[in-house]
């Protein structure tokens, strides 16, 4: 891409004009972790997080969570780091990979080797254990005030990876009726598979983020298509209740859960294209290239879907499936290639979304599932089996999620997704787009 | 029309065949019912009211807005705009299981029979005041074990009077259509209504039973409940109805005893704008 | 290979701690979903608030053992029910499945959060809430019991277990043959039907959710009674499954429907625990395939899979029969 090339230009004469500064957010007004007793066989892990400030001297960064996984990939503890920036965890002895979450680390700070996050510790008869997790330089950070813009810009930069995510599970329900928990695990298995690609490689040959995204995409399209035909067209056929549906959809989430689990590991990874790009200080906000290429994309893809929907043949069908499927069928509608399409994309477009969320974040075996019920807040929002009201959903939900930090911890900022579910159900079930139905 | 049906015609003396016409003594009573779909509006009513003690029947082409207006009536679905006033108690706003228990019970077009549930059980349901719906008194069988006998005993005589004893102990799911309907009407009466609300009880019965069923809608009347249907087949209008309610696209066009209705010009006109085939006999399908 | 020790877990499973915790779990769904259709797919919350109950009533708020009973088994699990009830339960049956499951998702969330430590302990979870139970033991803590299958505070534990079970099944077994849980199973059949013979049907669906929570809270408790522990992990969305299986396995709306499904569950989960295990151990399956880690995720698989097979096949369960209830009804 020719364009990361002038981007990473753009970002060197930006980071010349900024001045170094630190922001020590104190995100939570909660103070240290209580000590934890020591455990039989255990030992503690721990390590000091610091960053120099715009002196050069080396302070503590607070408020910054560190989790400790398994083996197994289960999660067996966490701390948060105290004001001057000190940490430790006491897990029983074995081997663990201590995670440092990124996304509670003050603006505008980040990680300077990414990719060494999570980092393997083993703990023996014990001992004690540090693990380092040394910071970057931070480039520049726009003097206060602006944190709402920022956090606008990352929550349409969320909220359009999960629309992309949830236009297949609206259209899905919209044209079969049925709630597709499974539709998580195929944004689980774009990811994945872009890892396997770009980072594992496949026989040798590392690819490319870019051709990879679109094999990721062909693979998602063809697995959902072919899902479709395995399982759901049978289903349908054998005129299966919603609810055996429901529970089949939630036995294939759990299973294939399970199954990337078991192949990928519990460990968070990373792709290896655009891992570290350096962000641009755009005044009222910041910006990484990668992630406003990233909100091009997803635009450009939510415009694409849309246009189809509205204009082509097929995409008419669509939406008369979604509206009166037994109409649809008798003014000669082939529902079944309907169905098959509608599979397709949305799977297509849930691996791609896959991908994208990847690309901020790292990936993992249940990210999808995360994502999924951040998708079922968007579609209840927009309104249950509305295609454009899942899109404007999606966007509300990452910029609310993005926002509520400004009031609770980072680390629960997906509660507030959750909670303004239950909160629309109560006032406005049809959500904001769909119309009153009967309800009891 | 048959001479029996003429028995609460009495009831409407005075009364002028127009539409939204006031009747000598309402039960229930509706204003400026209103209810949209989207931009498309369903039911646009300004006054109905209809007489107790009455059959009155709901007519109109595919379309009219029959089941919505009846579905508005019975608290089951909650209009956008009006009022319906039913023994003297507002509706707006009430749950639906509420207007039951003030006596106004209604049926379904596509029958509710519980098919997972027996033929007896079913009855039993529809007594009401029952202590044991209580999960506490659940607990102790002796606070409700007299009150389930006589709730059985009131089931079982109306087992037998809609010919249904013999069915007591199956699974409700085993009937036949014009069972179901039966059991579904006799299933009504266990709540003790002032008024029987039925959407279409015709539906889906074979000719063979539908004698018996029109004579348990007369035998309704003829006991001192009110009833209101909505119906498709003109044979059962003409034979059972005291008055007759036409609507078209959402409003009500006509009202008066089934002899005058046939002959109503916005009738024929309303059934003629829908439908191609011959008005006379009225035949919505 | 060690056939005495698979023998032995398998049988364990069966009437061992996992086993009272999933049935009473199950219960509380056969509740939900066996009489009155609810699908709840957050009982692992349930779970969680009577487990978080107890815990968080002694160890965080210092009260004593008796007050962390009544918080976990009657305030928490009502609170939850009623929170998310009072939103779905006028509206059709997937809005339920959606916030159960957002509730799990939203408990996994909180519980682990480092900013609520001093509250939940986190991901290390909360300990030592349950001497008080134990002190009531009568067991000696030293011998084992019943076949050498438990230690003592073990033993105490499924005995009571056992005890508390057979009262919750007698309690659905009595409420299910009165007009109370003929009103329920008439709402599962339709709800409008219930309605219009005068049945306030949201209020009968929440009680349903309680009572039924209740019984998870149940569970979950004796799951934190247990290992003397609360954690976050024990409770994740994925446990509301195991006890989903166990019901649609036993028979849905069956009183020993649920019981005789985690019993049957648990006893092949810990046949194929053990049993890949000592094939992992005595390298019959290399550690290219499989290492000891993973044995604990096949576990979960089984749950995935045993889901799939039971909906399309065998949708009545074991016990149950298709004409009285079967998941692929309506």
């Amino acid at each position: 891409m020719g364009g990361v090339q002038l981007t990473t230009i753009v970002a060197r004469v930006w980071r010349g004009v900024a001045t170094v500064f630190l922001v020590s957010l104190v995100l939570l007004g909660l103070g240290p972790a209580d000590s934890v007793a020591a455990q039989e066989d255990g030992g503690e892990v721990s390590g000091s997080l610091l960053q120099r400030n715009d002196d050069g001297e080396r302070v503590g960064v607070a408020g910054v969570i560190f989790r400790a996984f398994d083996e197994s990939g289960a999660e067996v503890s966490s701390t948060t780091t105290a004001e001057d920036g000190s940490w430790s965890m006491t897990v029983p002895e074995g081997t663990y990979d201590i995670l440092l979450d990124e996304q509670t680390l003050p603006e505008g700070v980040s990680l300077r080797n990414p990719d060494k996050n999570p980092a393997q510790v083993t703990l023996i008869d014990g001992a004690s254990k540090s693990a380092l997790f040394p910071l970057g330089e931070a480039a520049a950070s726009s003097v206060g005030g602006n944190t709402v813009i920022q956090l606008i810009v990352d929550g349409l930069k969320l909220g359009l990876i999960i629309a992309m995510c949830a236009i297949g599970l609206s259209l899905i329900y919209g044209t079969t009726g049925l709630t597709n928990f499974a539709h998580g695990e195929a944004v689980t298995f774009g990811a994945v598979t872009a890892y396997l690609l770009n980072s594992t490689g496949v026989f040798g040959v590392r690819l490319h983020l870019i051709p990879a995204t679109f094999i990721v995409i062909a693979i998602c399209g063809g697995a959902g298509g072919l899902f479709n035909r395995a399982v759901w067209r049978p289903m349908r056929r054998r005129g299966a209740s919603l609810v055996a549906a429901l529970v089949v959809s939630i036995g294939f989430s759990i299973f294939f859960r399970y199954v990337i689990l078991f192949i990928f590991s519990g460990r968070a990874k990373r792709l290896r294209d655009y891992q570290i790009q350096e962000q641009w200080d755009l005044g009222l906000f910041r910006l990484a290239p990668k992630d406003l290429v990233l909100m091009i994309i997803s635009v450009a893809v939510l415009v694409g879907v849309a246009l189809a929907l509205q204009l082509t043949r097929m995409g008419k069908a669509m939406r008369a499936v979604s509206d009166n499927r037994d109409l649809a069928e008798s003014t000669g509608i082939d529902v079944e290639r309907v169905i098959s399409l509608v599979w397709i994309c949305g799977s297509a477009l849930a691996g791609l979304g896959g991908v994208l969320f990847g690309l901020t974040e790292s990936i993992n075996w249940e990210m999808g599932f995360r994502i999924l019920l951040l998708m079922f807040a968007g579609v209840t929002l927009g309104g249950l089996g509305t295609a454009y009201g899942a899109l404007f959903g999606s966007i509300i939900v990452g910029l609310f999620i993005q926002l509520s930090t400004l009031v609770i911890p980072t680390d629960m900022k997906n509660v507030g997704a959750l909670l303004m579910l239950i909160v629309i159900l109560l006032i406005r079930p049809q959500g904001l787009f769909g119309r009153r139905e009967r309800i009891g | 029309m048959t001479a029996d049906s003429s028995n609460a015609q009495h009831l409407f003396d005075g009364v002028p065949f127009e539409p939204g016409t006031s009747k000598n003594d309402p039960i229930l009573v509706a204003d400026n019912v209103r209810r949209a779909f989207g931009g498309l509006v369903a039911v646009d009513v300004e006054h109905l009211e209809v007489q107790r003690g009455a059959i009155t029947a709901l007519i109109g082409p595919n379309g009219a807005g029959k089941t919505t207006f009846f579905n508005l009536l019975t608290n089951f679905d909650e209009p956008d705009t009006g009022s319906r006033v039913f023994e003297g108690n507002d509706l707006s706003g009430v749950s639906a299981y509420k207007v039951a228990n003030l006596g106004m019970v209604r049926t379904f077009q596509l029958t509710k029979s519980l098919s997972k549930m027996t033929v007896i059980d079913n009855m039993r349901l529809g007594g009401t005041g029952q202590a044991g719906e209580s999960f506490f008194r659940a607990l102790f069988p002796f606070m409700w074990r007299r009150q389930e006998a006589e709730i059985t005993e009131r089931a079982d005589a109306l087992l037998e009077r809609f010919k249904l004893s013999h069915m007591r102990d199956e699974f409700a799911g085993t009937l036949s259509g014009g069972q179901r309907k039966l059991l579904e009407m006799a299933r009504a009466l266990m709540v003790k209504p002032n008024m029987v609300m039925l959407d279409e009880p015709m539906a889906g019965v074979n000719p063979a039973l539908k004698q018996s069923l029109l004579e348990h809608v007369k035998g309704l009347r003829d006991e001192g409940m009110t009833v209101l249907f909505v119906e498709h087949d003109m044979d059962m209008v003409q034979e059972i109805s005291d008055w007759v309610v036409v609507m078209a696209e959402g409003r009500i066009i006509a009202e008066g005893p089934p002899a005058s209705i046939a002959s109503n010009q916005a009738v024929v006109d309303a059934y003629l704008g829908s439908h191609h085939d011959s008005a006379l006999d009225l035949e919505a399908d | 290979m060690d056939w005495g020790a698979i023998v032995q877990n398998s049988f364990r499973g069966f009437i061992g701690e996992p086993f009272i915790y999933f049935s009473l779990a199950a219960m509380g769904l056969n509740m939900h979903y066996g009489y009155t259709g609810l699908l709840n797919f957050g009982q692992a919350v349930f779970m969680a608030a009577g487990a978080y109950g107890l815990s968080m009533a002694v160890v965080t708020l210092g009260l004593n053992f008796w007050w962390g009973l009544l918080l976990g088994i009657v305030v928490f699990p009502l609170l939850l029910a009623l929170i998310m009830g009072i939103p779905t339960l006028r509206l059709r049956a997937d809005y339920l499945a959606i916030v159960t499951i957002a509730a799990s998702e939203m408990f996994r969330i909180i519980a682990r959060s480092p900013s609520l430590d001093r509250w939940t302990g986190s991901s290390d979870g909360l300990t030592a809430f349950a001497n008080t139970f134990y002190d009531f033991n009568p067991f000696d803590k030293q011998k084992r019991y019943f076949f050498g299958l438990f230690i003592g505070n073990q033993m105490w534990v499924v005995l009571v277990g056992w005890i508390v079970l057979s009262l919750v099944a007698l309690i659905v077994w009595m409420t299910m043959r009165s007009p109370w849980g003929r009103v329920l199973r008439a709402i599962r059949e339709d709800e409008d039907a219930a309605r219009s013979l005068g049945k306030n049907a949201y209020s009968f669906k929440m009680q349903s959710l309680m009572i039924g929570g209740i019984f998870g809270a149940l569970g979950g408790m004796f799951r934190a009674i247990g290992t003397q522990s609360a954690q976050p992990q024990n409770f994740i969305t994925d446990v509301t499954f195991f006890a989903w299986v166990a019901l649609i396995l036993g028979g849905a709306a069956k009183v020993g429907g649920p019981i005789a499904g985690a019993a049957i569950l648990y006893g092949i989960l810990n046949f194929t625990d053990v049993f890949l295990r000592q094939l992992v151990e005595n390298d019959y399956i290399p550690e290219s395939v499989m290492d000891g880690t993973q044995v604990g995720q096949v576990r979960f698989m089984l749950i995935g899979l045993g889901l799939i097979l039971l909906a399309v096949y065998r949708p009545q369960g074991i016990f149950g029969t298709k004409e009285e209830m079967a998941l692929d009804d309506r």
